[in-house]
Formats: C-alpha cells, structure tokens, sequence
C-alpha cells in the first residue's frame, strides 16, 4: 500500500467528515421555516409523562407549533426561566420570594395538575394496605421507631401481624420538589421534626438509605426486603408496589386516589392566596389525602416576543381545560374547578409589552 | 537432564500467573456477556423499523428514537470534529514538541482534566456557552463532549507516540525530513492504531454520557440536525425513560441502551478499518 | 539555500524552531498554542470554580474540609465525609480492576491467539460504551440484589470482626459503589494496556527467553518495559472513577457520613453536585456544592501527584526503557 494511496484514504474520510459537518451547520437557519413557532420549558420531573402527553396532543391540533419539554427537576426549570433560556419553567413548589424578586421580570404562577406522595413500602407477608398515622410516618424517618412490629404501627393495623423485622428507610437522596412536599407535611405535623430536620428539597436525613430519583426510591423499595420509602402515586402503582393509607387532619385513614388528593386541592381552594403559591399539605377535608401538591408552570407575566407568548398562553388555556382530560389515566389528580377559575384569571393576565395576549 | 527444584517453582508459578490472566479475562467477558444479555432481555422486543425511526411519543403511544440517533450522531461528529483534532495535538506537544518543566505542567494539568466529573464540565459549558447565547444548542452540547474526550486522547496519544521506537524518527530525519515531516509522516501514522484506541475510548465515553447535555444540548421530540437549537441524545432520551414509572418507556430505555452500543460498536469497527497495520 | 542567507532573514525561524525549518516553526507554534490552549481551558475553569464557591470559603473556611455534617436546610456544610467517600470507592475501584485489567491486557497480548484476542479486545471496550445510567439501572435489579443475597452475608460470617463488614445488609453502599465502579473503570485500563504492551519490542521478550525465562517471567520483563504506559492507563481510570457520577450514586445509598464498613452508605462528590445542583437554591448552597467541586479538582491533584511519584520511583531504576531496536 503507497503512502500516496494511504493519505488519499485519509483526505477523503476527513472530507465527508468535513462536508457533513458543513451540511449540519447549514441546515441550522433553514430548518424551522415559514410560520413555525418553537418553545422551549424545562423543570419538574413529576408532571413530565402527563406534559408529553399534553405537547403531543396540543401538537396534533396546531401542527405549526413546536412546544419542547425538558425534565431537568424543579430547581432546574425556576433557574433556566430565571436566565431565560427557556420561555417556561416547571416546578413542584412554589418559587420562593427571593427568587421571585431577583428574577428579571414578574412571574406568574399557574397550577396545572395535582400529585400525591405516597408511602409505600415492602413487606412480602403482608397482603392488605397498612394504615399509618402522620406521627408514625414521622418517627420512623426520625429514626425512634425502628421496628416494623413497633406497637405504634400495630396500634393503627389492628388484625395484621407484622414481622419483628429493622425497618430500613429509603428517602431521596436528590434534591426534589418530592421531597419538598413530604417535609413539608412532616413539618406541620411533627414539631420534633421541623424543629430537627425542617422543610426543603434538600433536608438532612437522620436515618437510612439515599436513593436517586422516584424511580431510585421503587428500585429500592420493590427490591429489598423490609424498606419503606415515600414516592409519586404513579410510580408506586406502575411498579405494583403496595400504597398506605394515611391518616388526614380529620381523622380519617384515606388512601391515595385520584379522588382524594383533588379533595385536598378542593378544601383549599378558599383559602388559597392571589398569587396562587400555597402548600396544601394536611389539607382539611374529611376524604382529602393529607400528602397532596400542586404543581406549577412558571412563565414571565410579560412576554417578549408577542407570537410566543400567544401561543405559550393559548396552551396554558388549552392544558387547563382540555387537556385535565389526560390527567386520570395516567395517575394524575386533574385541577378541581374552582382552581382552574383562578388559574384562568393568572393566565388572562399574561401580556406582551403590556397589551393582554388572551381576550378572555 | 536434571530438574532442579526451582525450576520446577518457576513452572508452577508461570502455569499458575498464566492460568489466573485467562480466568481475569473469563470474568470480565462474563460481566459483560451478563449485563449485554440483561440489556437485550430487557428491551429487544421494542426493537422495529418504527421504533428506529420514529419520534418519542406519550406513554401508551408507542412511539421511538429516531429523532435521538440522528441527534446522537451529530453530537458525536461535532464533539470528534473539536476534541479529536484538539486531543492529538496535545498529545503531539507532550510527546514531540514540549520539553521540560513546563511540558510536565501541561501534562498533569491534562491528567487532571480527566478527574472532572462530566456534569461541572456541563455545568462550564452551560456558563460560558448558553447563558449568553440565553438558548441551548447542539453545538454547546458539542463543546461539552469534546471537553471530555481531549484529556483522553491526548494521553493515549502521547503515551502511544513515546512508544515508537527512536530508530524510526532518527531514520527518517537522517534522510532529512524536517521535524514536522518525521512526525506528521513518520510517527503519527506508526502510533496510529494506538492512538485509534484512545479516539474510541473517548468516543466509546462520551457516547455514554447524560449530565453535561442536559444542560447544553437539552433535548427534543424534533428531528433536528441544526447546531444552533436544542437537540435530542440517545442518553438524554434513555436517562427521561429510565427515570420514569412506566414499563412502557423502560423497556424502550433498555432498547435504545442497545441502540446506542450497536452505533458504537460500528464506529470502533470503522475506525480500526481505516487505521490498521498493513504490514 | 547559502549559509548567508540563510542567517540574514531566518534568525526569527531560529527562535522558534531549532532547525530552522518554516514548516517546523508553524508546526511547534500550532502545537504550543493548542497546549496553551487546554491548559488555559482548565485554568479558566479552575477561576470559575474559584469565584463560585467564595461565599462558602468565606463563609467556612478550612472548616469545610474537617466539617462532616451536611445540612442544606440549617446552612451547615462540611465536605469531609464526600472527600472520604470519592477517594474510598476509587480505591476500592482501582485495586479490584487493575490485577484484573492487567491479567485480561495480559492474557489478550501475550497468551491468546490472534483471532480470540481481536473479538475479546472489542467485547471489553464495548463495556466503555455501556451509558452510566444503565449500569445503574443494572446495579439496582441485579448487582445489588446479588450483592445482598450472596455476597455480603458470607462476607459478614467470615471478615465480620473486622471493622470493614459489619452493619446493615442492605445490597448498596461503599462495596456496590466501588463494585460498579471497578467494572467501568476496566475496559479503560486494559484496553491502553493492551496498546502499552504490544508496543514493547518483540525483542525484549525474545532476550527474556532466550536466557531460559519462563512464560510468567518474560511477561513481568514486559510488564516492567511498559510500566510508565501502564501508570498512564490507571491514572485514566483514576480519573473516570473520581468523576463517575449517575451509576454511583445509584448504588452508593448517599449518606454523607463517615463509617468504616463497607456495608454502610457512602456519597461521593461528585454524586452530591449530581444530586442537588439543579435544586440548590440559595447562594450558600450553591457556592458550597461548587466548592466541592474544586475540592474534587484538588483531591485529583494529589493523588495524581502522588501516581507520578510512584512511577517515578519504580522506573528509576530501570533505565532506559525498551526504547531500542
């Protein structure tokens, strides 16, 4: 093989190299085209299934509509919306007042679909859901409850025996707007525990094994003897894993279903602020599941470029009114109506250079 | 002939080592063959044309990765096109050109590159790349991967030119080729397969990697081949369906991690094609 | 080209080339700014990091480095159990992968017959390509269960009065971290190893042989030929099992705490920033992760450093290595 043959080898795979890269770049301007209007949201990875859901849907009727969602965890979507390197953001909590006010422009808050936290846990003896009341929940991630056959968790499964068996605790080691939720019901409803641990998406864990994400968390659970771990509705019920009753404010041992958990949202709606940012965690109700949250899409009161921000707040119409529709099959709680009458006003009130996009 | 009993020691001991060589090997290619096997097992019934082909779609839909081939490749190409170039001269400085104390700085400041985990070098690329552009795109996505490979590829190339025996470069530079010339045209191609093994290594890595694009490349349901806008990434695509509840879109995980080696596998049998000894 | 003209207009040629060449003068320029280049790269980022995690160094100080608690919530921050875990499970990664990378690198040039060795070689890199996520996947549904049913309890039996296998027999922690770890990191070290020892001149192992060197014999003499190349490839794997983040921290447990057992969850730093960069809200927080970050940047210095002088010290004595022929 000559040196002149070899190196002509090696010109032409470096050439089509070369001339694939070109032909990417260029194909950079021209590939939207015409009427297209692209968005781009990133955020919460609870609602994500049920957003794709949505962006598919919604794109079969409007075809020149491009919407893209990234599940990149709540912190993520409230930071890229707050450096505007994408037209909304998605979170599980709330936005806090400091990131609102160093955010570069107003944001509004709009309640797309509820979620439940549930406990689920693996026991192979036990068939029947256990029943858990909040200060148990709370003393067995506190660590003072170490054993499954404790006489407090007896006290509220009358009729089950439970083996004499270390409870090991699994908890999310990421930071997650599900964790969130769960301290923040944990807060409200053991003193020892806000005083100790506190609310956040982040807390210090005083026992038991990290996991990474929803799905870390039913690995472990469905794969270790004895666990108990706390996780999205959907998740436990895909992976068949068992799902306990919870005890609410008003007494009641309710289980987590669709029904209850938009109860919870329900009872609050009353109560609920302008800005539409609240916990409804130990929500009253006597069939609310006290572990339930909103989740939010976040989007900038005033939108720059007036098509997208049409298009941005006709979806938003669209996901709050249609497409609740989707939510129950895939283990969604979609919005009670007297939230999606307040999250209609939050969405009419989206403007571009000041004029309202929707005329409601 | 008289055996002496070191002898026989010496025997025993290089049955013994040899022995324990081909057992480490058994085990690894049965690691392998058992996570490949669990892989397969896993997700070779979501393989079809549509599958290959198509865009993702919404749990229950069916729906596929084609739109994350086309993105991964483009990736791929852009993240070689920056990192390989970049990766072989560094290895050619470290080897040929630098010299002494500040040749040893570049060399462990490379070696310290590689320590990086993936997701800050995302994290840089993010600060230095989107926040300014205020979008994402392949490119910064690109820009990350090539990050990553360069500290590979230039340590396996400098280790691989510094193998080459001396005699080839004194002969060729008695026959008075310039220094260039006995590198470009002399070592370098002597190194080749060598240096093929570094590119495939970190191409083998960075086809492999999630954190540093989800926060460049981001991700989309668009078949996209443009630099300037966000595009979609068997990894990115595989770590959304594994971390989700749904059956449905593990085993389509499962299938597009199979997906992603068979691409590799391609691109290692091509390079070490184009890059084999004929002698 | 006369040796007068030769010195009249070139002597700026002479600076940068010591032949004089153009060609050579371009080529070692392009290659010096390349290097520049990385080096400036890593510098940049260094700064970055630098500036990023100011609050926190002010805020902690060295304090940092001895602090072991890890409270977000409280504002409390301490990086030693992350530092205790990276350099654990890396440890842990390195000693169970390198006999084995060096025993297949072995086997695959020196034992096997070509055409076992070329597919065997593929089908080992091919584990290179294996995305971190999947060999998290994996270790969740099987290396952990594995662990838990039929490793770890043996171990327990037997080594349990050390302080190395006692505690809770949950299938995750330091052991499954460092297990995964080792399997990543393999393909990286024997596939250059494999490269180094090929390269070795076929007449050093026929020198061997010829003084009535056994097989096992002639193969250290290789080892020790090639052994600079060898600590190149485990300095790479080194660095691939300090910034491994998704498979980790799949399987680690993520307990910030320091313990002796390798039973008992670990977490490595790169599997916090990993797991709460996107969420961390709140300078503090933010400006902490990052100085981990740099603390990583640090931790892989030293240990580097501490490579270097190894080799160093073994190839001292040998001289010239196989350079000739």
């Amino acid at each position: 093989m000559s040196v002149s043959k070899r190196s002509f080898q090696l010109v032409a795979c470096l050439s089509v190299f070369v001339f694939l890269l070109i032909g990417i770049a260029c194909n950079g301007g021209g590939g939207g085209g015409g009427s297209t209007v692209s968005l781009h949201g990133a955020g919460a990875t609870f609602p994500n299934p049920l957003y794709q859901k949505w962006l598919s849907e919604h794109g079969k009727l409007h075809p020149n509509v491009r919407i893209d969602y990234q599940s990149i965890g709540s912190g993520g979507g409230v930071k890229q919306l707050k450096e505007q390197t994408v037209d909304f953001g998605a979170s599980d909590s709330p936005m806090k007042d400091e990131d609102l006010k160093s955010a570069p422009g107003e944001i509004v808050h709009v309640p797309t679909v509820l979620g439940a936290v549930v406990m689920t846990y693996n026991l192979a003896e036990i068939k029947q859901p256990l029943r858990f009341s909040p200060e148990v929940i709370a003393d067995v991630y506190l660590g003072k409850i170490k054993k499954w056959n404790d006489a407090k968790i007896t006290a509220d499964n009358p009729g089950v025996t439970l083996p004499a068996t270390d409870i090991t605790v699994v908890y999310r080691s990421d930071g997650s707007g599900t964790s969130a939720v769960f301290t923040d019901y944990l807060s409200k409803v053991s003193a020892e525990w806000k005083e100790k641990v506190g609310t956040g998406t982040s807390p210090r864990w005083p026992i038991g094994l990290g996991a990474k994400g929803n799905e870390g968390v039913t690995g472990q659970v469905k794969n270790t003897p004895n666990t108990i771990g706390y996780t999205e509705l959907a998740y436990a019920v895909q992976n068949k894993l068992p799902v306990s009753l919870v005890k609410n404010a008003a007494g009641n041992f309710v289980e987590p279903t669709i029904d209850s958990v938009t109860a919870a949202a329900a009872a609050s709606a009353a109560t609920i602020p302008d800005d539409l940012r609240v916990s409804i965690t130990n929500a009253q109700g006597a069939q609310a599941y006290p572990i339930s949250s909103f989740t939010y899409i976040i989007v900038y009161k005033d939108q720059k470029d007036a098509a997208k921000g049409k298009v941005l707040a006709d979806f938003l119409w669209w996901a709050i009114h249609d497409g609740e529709s989707f939510a129950k099959d895939l283990q969604y709680a979609p919005l009670p109506a007297e939230i999606v009458k307040k999250a209609e006003a939050k969405i009419n009130s989206i403007t571009a250079g000041g004029t309202p996009l929707r005329q409601s | 002939m008289a055996y002496r009993s070191s002898d026989r020691i010496r025997r025993a001991t290089s049955a013994v080592m040899t022995s324990l060589t081909a057992l480490c090997t058994l085990l690894a290619v049965s690691a392998l063959l058992i996570i490949l096997f669990y892989i397969a097992w896993q997700g070779i019934d979501s393989i079809s044309i549509r599958f290959l082909t198509d865009t993702p779609k919404p749990v229950g839909e069916g729906g596929g990765i084609g739109n994350a081939i086309l993105g991964s490749l483009v990736l791929l190409l852009v993240s070689s096109a920056i990192g390989l170039p970049l990766g072989i001269c560094v290895g050619i400085y470290l080897s040929e050109v630098g010299s002494g104390r500040f040749a040893g700085a570049v060399r462990f400041i490379v070696d310290t590159l590689t320590g990086i985990p993936s997701i800050v070098t995302g994290v840089f690329v993010y600060a230095i790349l989107v926040v300014p552009m205020k979008h994402f795109s392949a490119l910064a996505g690109g820009v990350a991967l090539a990050l990553i490979m360069i500290p590979i590829v230039a340590r396996t190339t400098e280790e691989m030119l510094k193998l080459v025996p001396h005699s080839l470069r004194e002969g060729a530079l008695a026959l008075g080729a310039p220094q260039w010339r006995v590198t470009m045209g002399v070592v370098l191609p002597a190194a080749a397969p060598g240096i093929a093994t570094g590119a495939m290594l970190a191409i083998a890595r960075v086809s492999g990697e999630t954190a540093p694009l989800l926060f460049t490349a981001f991700g989309s349901r668009f078949f996209s081949t443009s630099l300037n806008e966000p595009i979609a990434s068997l990894t990115v695509q595989i770590y959304n369906y594994a971390i989700s509840a749904y059956d449905e879109w593990h085993a389509q995980a499962w299938a597009a991690t199979l997906v992603l080696m068979t691409l590799v596998l391609g691109i290692n049998i091509m390079v070490r094609f184009v890059t084999r000894k004929r002698f | 080209m006369s040796a007068a003209t030769h010195n009249q207009f070139s002597s700026w040629r002479r600076v940068l080339s010591p032949t004089g060449n153009t060609g050579d003068a371009v080529y070692r320029v392009l290659m010096l700014s390349i290097a520049l280049l990385m080096v400036g790269i890593v510098v940049t980022m260094v700064v970055a990091l630098a500036t990023e995690s100011m609050p926190s160094i002010r805020q902690f100080g060295f304090s940092f480095l001895r602090g072991r608690t890890w409270d977000p919530i409280r504002g409390e921050f301490g990086a030693l159990p992350f530092v205790y875990g990276t350099v654990a499970s890396s440890l842990i990664a390195l000693l169970i992968s390198v006999p084995f990378s060096l025993g297949i690198a072995i086997f695959l040039v020196e034992q096997a017959p070509y055409y076992i060795a070329r597919p065997i070689g593929f089908l080992v890199e091919l584990l290179a390509a294996i995305p971190s996520v999947v060999y998290g996947l994996w270790g969740i549904f099987v290396l952990a269960p594995f662990l838990r049913e039929y490793v770890q309890p043996p171990l327990a039996r037997v080594l349990g009065w050390t302080p190395l296998f006692r505690g809770q027999i949950t299938g995750f922690g330091l052991l499954t971290g460092g297990i995964i770890l080792a399997i990543m990191v393999t393909p990286i070290i024997s596939a250059v190893v494999r490269d180094v020892l090929t390269a070795v001149p076929s007449s050093q192992r026929e020198a061997a042989l010829a003084l009535g060197a056994t097989k096992w014999e002639m193969i250290r003499v290789v080892l020790v030929n090639g052994a600079p190349g060898i600590a190149g490839a485990v300095i790479l794997g080194l660095g691939r099992a300090l910034g491994e983040t998704m498979a980790v921290t799949m399987l680690i447990g993520n307990r910030p705490e320091i313990s002796a057992s390798l039973f008992d969850p670990s977490y490595t730093i790169a599997s916090a920033i990993a797991n709460e960069f996107t969420e961390a809200t709140g300078d503090l927080y933010l400006s902490a992760l990052v100085e981990l970050g740099l603390i990583l940047f640090l931790v892989t210095f030293i240990v580097n450093g501490i490579a270097r002088l190894l080799v160093w010290n073994v190839t001292r004595g040998t001289g010239g290595v196989g350079r000739a022929a």
